[in-house]
């Protein structure tokens, strides 16, 4: 029967193919439902086992008295929420936290405009400026920190050195710290001044972000016509013009996500308050993130550390939607 | 309106600036030219050939490695293109995507301190000249390609420049839409008279929209002329070739070429007047193609020179009977044949053939 049916077809491939024994079957790379769930899978064990349990964990020990001492679930209410609400350093922690991210935002989005400026520009030995505009971000969070916790030392800091070479030592301590009358050999303590040291958080948090901005928007200004730039010049347009009417609108976008990016990374980050000042002094630099840990991790109260930490969540939420609702709305402009 | 001139301009780039394997590329190589007041000039070459670096470099985009440029007989070599009084179309439009349509025409008015009001009305006064009056709340993106050209037209006119330049703005239509903007784009210059420097690789746009024409090569000038004049006396076989469709035929014949256009090569009974002044050739056609009216026969010359393919153009009132694969006697009028060098490619003086 099969040689008649066989026989009927023209002398092609298909049917060669077959008698040789290889029949043309459907494969595993050819069911598209099957592979989407092999490819899947891994992404979706990774959110399942390290972001979902782990965040329902969170809102479960908010919910309890666990504590590293005393591990047994019992669940308690809202008692450690309010506990926390009770706590003034969770408070300090809260506003420190958002003039932190806010400041930090601001500087990190207007750096790396610059940066990225500098990035896109063609000049002899460009290669050797974007590596160091990318180094910051290259290096680990904590092993940069310690460099600055060097840079920002009390005593052997080489930030005061130079400022007292050039002169002008006494003249910032004055502006910068509650010193009136600073003696010879006194420094600016960065990390031990309230002011300085949540200014120091920020300055070195700045440093290490602006190159992931910069690069962020370098991509958005990569992708402005060039056309246009011209356009605007032989319309008559300045470097302020240009940049403010042309460039910056249309680079909004890409903007939103480096301030968005940078937001998140600001407002979850503990690694350089950890290392630079421990919170200190005296919770002037205390953020959620190490205030949890603290109290978590350090501390052992879990449960408190958890119902400090789930405080991130709406938080972070609503600046996600913001910001990814702002870029909507540009792009339906 | 105002004059032109670019002198002696070279333009080359470096490797640095463009990514070529090796060395230094002349874009533009020694050119001299001048428009006259609000005349018409169209830069014409293929692509390539430096003709829209040369408006760029007029525009003050680039700056020329040596050589200069002169509106009015200033030289502006070195200014910005803000400080030259020019407006500039580009091939894209360059539309600002995020303004309306009156924002981008009032662009250039607020680059240069216009009061609002008065540059509301300087915008809808250009708004209406293009007939675009009904678009100025509406962004580049809900426009059509000819709509986005008059918008653009209309932001380069709306500062009373002294000189246009066109980076060929018919080249993103549709060929429909093309040949009415064409006429368009050619009305209403002759309503402004401003001059216009015009860059095209498209010949009929030059032909159709050029007072003159230059015909650029390999960042040279080849010839600058009148659409007649460049079409019927070229001055080398670029431009007699670059220029014509089907080009002109070209002989070799001792050492020279001898060029004649294909609507010229004609049945030897068709042509008209006496036979004195004709030079008769024989074609063997093997194709024909008929072409809105005309029939374009393919074939190959021989009593003229060595053997050539050539292309014929019968217009539609040449009835004679030509079928493929037969030779017919064909004839060509002498004051028809042009002469060029075969070493240089230059024209000559007539020869007797």
């Amino acid at each position: 029967m099969a040689d008649v049916a066989e026989r009927t077809h023209e002398p092609g491939t298909p049917t060669a193919r077959r008698k040789a024994g290889h029949r043309p079957q459907r494969r595993l790379a050819d069911r598209d439902n099957a592979l989407a769930w092999i490819f899947l899978m891994p992404s979706v064990v990774y959110i399942v086992a390290l972001v979902a349990i782990p965040f329902f964990l969170a809102v479960g020990f908010a919910l309890s008295d666990v504590t590293s001492g005393d591990p047994s679930f019992d669940f308690v209410g809202f008692r450690n929420f309010e506990a926390i609400f009770h706590d003034p350093v969770f408070w300090r922690s809260l506003r420190n936290t958002f003039v932190f991210t806010a400041v930090s935002m601001v500087l990190i989005v207007v750096l790396g405009k610059v940066l990225a400026n500098i990035l896109i520009a063609d000049f002899r030995g460009k290669w050797f400026v974007r590596f160091l505009v990318l180094l910051p971000w290259t290096t680990p969070a904590t092993l940069s920190a310690i460099s600055w916790l060097w840079m920002l030392d009390s005593i052997y800091s080489p930030v005061d050195w130079v400022f007292r070479k050039i002169g002008i030592l006494d003249d910032l301590i004055v502006i910068f710290s509650d010193r009136q009358n600073p003696g010879p050999g006194e420094n600016m303590y960065w990390l031990g001044e309230p002011g300085l040291a949540m200014a120091s958080v920020i300055i070195v948090h700045v440093w290490r972000l602006t190159p992931l901005a910069a690069v962020i928007m370098m991509a958005g200004l990569v992708a402005i016509p060039k056309d246009l730039e011209e356009a605007a010049r032989v319309d008559g347009a300045g470097y302020w013009r240009r940049m403010f009417e042309v460039t910056i609108p249309m680079t909004m976008p890409v903007i939103a996500v480096a301030a968005l990016f940078g937001a998140i990374f600001t407002f979850t980050d503990m690694a350089v308050v950890d290392v630079l000042t421990n919170g200190g002094p005296n919770n002037a630099t205390q953020v959620l993130t190490s205030w949890a840990f603290f109290r978590g991790i350090d501390g052992g109260d879990v449960g408190q550390g958890a119902a400090i930490a789930l405080f991130l969540f709406p938080l972070l939420l609503a600046a996600a939607i913001a910001v990814l609702r702002a870029v909507r709305r540009m792009e339906l402009r | 309106m105002a004059v032109i001139e670019v002198r002696d301009l070279v333009k080359e780039f470096s490797s640095h600036e463009r990514r070529r394997r090796s060395g230094v590329v002349r874009a533009i190589d020694n050119v001299s030219l001048a428009t006259e007041e609000g005349e018409y000039l169209v830069l014409l070459g293929p692509s390539g050939c430096g003709k829209t670096t040369l408006l760029r470099t007029i525009a003050g985009l680039e700056q020329p490695t040596s050589g200069d440029v002169l509106i009015d007989g200033d030289v502006v070599t070195g200014l910005p293109p803000r400080a030259r009084s020019i407006a500039m179309v580009f091939q894209s439009y360059a539309l600002y995507p995020h303004k309306t349509v009156l924002g981008n025409i009032v662009f250039p008015l607020r680059a240069h301190g216009m009061p609002a009001d008065e540059r509301v009305k300087r915008a809808r006064k250009a708004a209406e000249l293009l007939s675009i009056g009904h678009l100025l709340d509406r962004k580049p993106r809900q426009l059509s390609g000819g709509e986005r050209q008059r918008v653009a037209l209309a932001r380069a006119l709306v500062r009373e420049p002294q000189v246009f330049l066109l980076d060929e703005p018919l080249s993103n239509l549709d060929a429909k839409l093309r040949a009415s903007a064409r006429d368009e784009l050619k009305r209403f210059q002759d309503e402004i008279g401003t001059t216009t420097i015009y860059v095209t690789h498209d010949q009929v746009e030059a032909m159709g929209l050029g007072d003159r024409i230059a015909v650029l090569s390999h960042g040279t000038v080849r010839q600058v002329g009148h659409p007649v004049e460049v079409y019927d006396d070229p001055a080398d076989t670029f431009v007699a070739t670059f220029i014509g469709s089907p080009p002109m035929n070209l002989v070799p014949h001792d050492g020279m070429l001898v060029g004649f256009r294909p609507e010229h090569l004609l049945p030897a009974g068709a042509m008209p007047g006496s036979t004195d002044g004709q030079r008769e050739v024989d074609l063997a056609v093997d194709r024909i193609e008929y072409l809105s009216g005309d029939r374009h026969l393919y074939g190959t010359v021989t009593t003229l020179g060595e053997p050539t393919r050539v292309v014929a153009r019968l217009p539609a009132t040449v009835g004679a009977p030509i079928s493929a694969g037969e030779t017919y006697q064909f004839a060509v009028a002498q004051q028809r044949l042009r002469f060029f060098d075969a070493d240089t490619g230059l024209r000559r003086e007539p020869a007797k053939v």
